[in-house]
């Protein structure tokens, strides 16, 4: 369901990544999972995310069916965390996305307290994941090492593009639209935040890291490709 | 997917949204137009986008008015402004492009949901990765390259003749016709899909061999490839068995996913009083 484990980028650039998803195991711990992945998301909001999702009911950004025109000139580009607690309506796998350590941290914690017996998993740099479970109190209890992309590489976009990208880890982000924002910002007909917000609406599972999106762009407007 | 002509206002912004770069305004007919061979059914422009629901033929014109002054007007990125984008009904064996490209669609075809299995997310409670097992997930075709079933196949079958075992409620196992040999059903091996993901799981002191056989058969392949690594940590929570071989093997393990180890059983055991 929530494939965040590819995003490309060196250890230190998921210094403002952190996803935190819950997931019952079926057969296993999926009897009545609702109310404890609405919980779960509830539980986040204290700790500021950039974005709650639901892999079956999209993220804190979403698209609409019924645009106004008048959204060419005045968009609300706020994340809408309650549809997204309100929407979770059966098994499903839900996150919360963090752009600081001590926020994912303490929501660990939360989350350890709370004792659901949801199956909770954190992806962010290696090194990321073991410090924020040891600051929650507990001791990892797998990990899934991503070893990166390989094979046809040459056929892959540049870093800029890839970075922003592979934050949607089911590829609905594309790299002409990553390329086009890239693009906007660095002509300044968008701002980081608004170029952010957009591709943050093609992820349809909520775990896009709009926080890191606009770093990215804001760094690639000084940064040759 | 279809994009209805007569709605169609050559506006160009899904030209940019198409995951495949499918979709192109044909100098022809003046209307954007899916390439149905690279389309892989992912629905990131019809679920992706938002839509307006504006008369075509006054966007047309206002569209067309500015372009003689060289003029355009800027709209917002992600936006149909005349909803024209239509699904149509998939028949197999089109229809398992959709199911590996769009997240939001269970596997109907194959009767798994999602393009992997719950793997090391789950482990706390499945307990499917053990010391000294590796579970390998090998995607393909992620981020925007795409993949056709001959492809993935041409891994499966190289797998199989190490004598791995396959998950058998993966998608891709599902759609074997041999899961001994690798074979996936003739009738698709031509479909193109946006990532499908083989799970093997091996010995831990077989991570070098199963590293090397991915190796040798990728660097053909045509398209790309990202292999995660599961492991189960030890009771410290460090995890000092498969990380070593990765990095001897000249990997630099950047990212990850944890699992923290909170989940535990809560279903109700069944046949109890």
């Amino acid at each position: 369901m929530t494939n965040t484990l590819h995003r490309y980028g060196k250890a230190e650039s998921f210094r403002d990544d952190f996803v935190v998803f819950a997931i019952p195991s079926k057969g296993k711990s999926d009897e009545g999972c609702v109310p404890k992945l609405k919980r779960f998301l509830e539980m986040a909001l204290p700790f500021a995310p950039v974005n709650l999702g639901d892999a079956l009911h999209g993220g804190a950004f979403r698209p609409t069916r019924n645009a106004n025109p008048t959204a060419h000139w005045k968009r609300d580009m706020r994340p809408d965390f309650r549809a997204v607690i309100d929407g979770v309506d059966a098994y499903t796998t839900v996150a919360a996305v963090f752009d600081r350590r001590e926020a994912a941290e303490a929501f660990l914690e939360a989350v350890k307290q709370d004792d659901s017996g949801l199956c909770i998993n954190i992806s962010t740099s290696l090194e990321g994941g073991k410090q924020c479970c040891c600051a929650a109190g507990g001791a990892r209890h797998s990990v899934g090492y991503s070893l990166g992309f390989e094979g046809g590489t040459e056929k892959l976009p540049d870093d800029q593009v890839l970075t922003l990208t592979t934050m949607c880890g089911h590829g609905m982000v594309s790299a002409g639209f990553a390329r086009k924002m890239l693009d906007w910002v660095k002509e300044g007909r968008r701002t980081p935040e608004e170029a952010a917000s957009y591709l943050a609406r093609f992820c349809s599972c909520g775990v896009y890291n709009p926080s890191r999106a606009k770093r990215v762009l804001e760094e690639a407007r000084h940064r040759p490709e | 997917m279809n994009i209805n002509p007569a709605k169609c206002v050559a506006c160009g912004n899904c030209t940019y949204v198409c995951t495949m770069g499918a979709i192109y305004i044909d100098p022809a007919s003046h209307r954007a137009t899916i390439d149905r061979d690279e389309c892989v059914e992912c629905y990131a422009c019809y679920n992706g986008m938002s839509q307006e629901h504006l008369p075509p033929g006054i966007v047309r014109a206002v569209r067309g008015f500015l372009k003689r002054l060289r003029l355009r007007f800027e709209p917002e990125p992600d936006i149909c402004p005349t909803e024209a984008f239509e699904p149509d009904e998939l028949s197999w064996p089109r229809v398992v492009r959709r199911a590996f490209s769009d997240p939001r669609v269970p596997h109907e075809s194959t009767g798994v949901q999602g393009r992997g299995t719950e793997e090391v997310k789950t482990n706390d409670v499945s307990g499917r990765i053990q010391r000294g097992d590796v579970g390998f997930t090998i995607e393909f075709g992620r981020p925007g390259v795409g993949v056709r079933f001959h492809q993935i196949q041409a891994m499966t079958r190289a797998l199989a003749a190490a004598g791995v075992d396959f998950e058998p409620k993966n998608p891709v196992t599902s759609l074997m016709t041999d899961d001994k040999t690798g074979t996936i059903r003739e009738d698709i091996l031509g479909e193109k899909v946006l990532s499908a993901i083989v799970e093997i799981k091996v010995a831990a002191n077989r991570t070098e061999e199963i590293i090397g056989i991915v190796h040798a058969v990728e660097k053909d392949l045509g398209t790309v490839i990202a292999i995660g690594v599961g492991a189960r940590c030890d009771d410290d929570g460090e995890e000092s068995t498969i990380a070593p071989i990765l990095e001897r093997s000249g990997y630099r393990l950047e990212r990850a996913k944890t699992n923290a180890g909170y989940g535990r059983i809560t279903n109700e055991l069944r046949g109890q009083a």
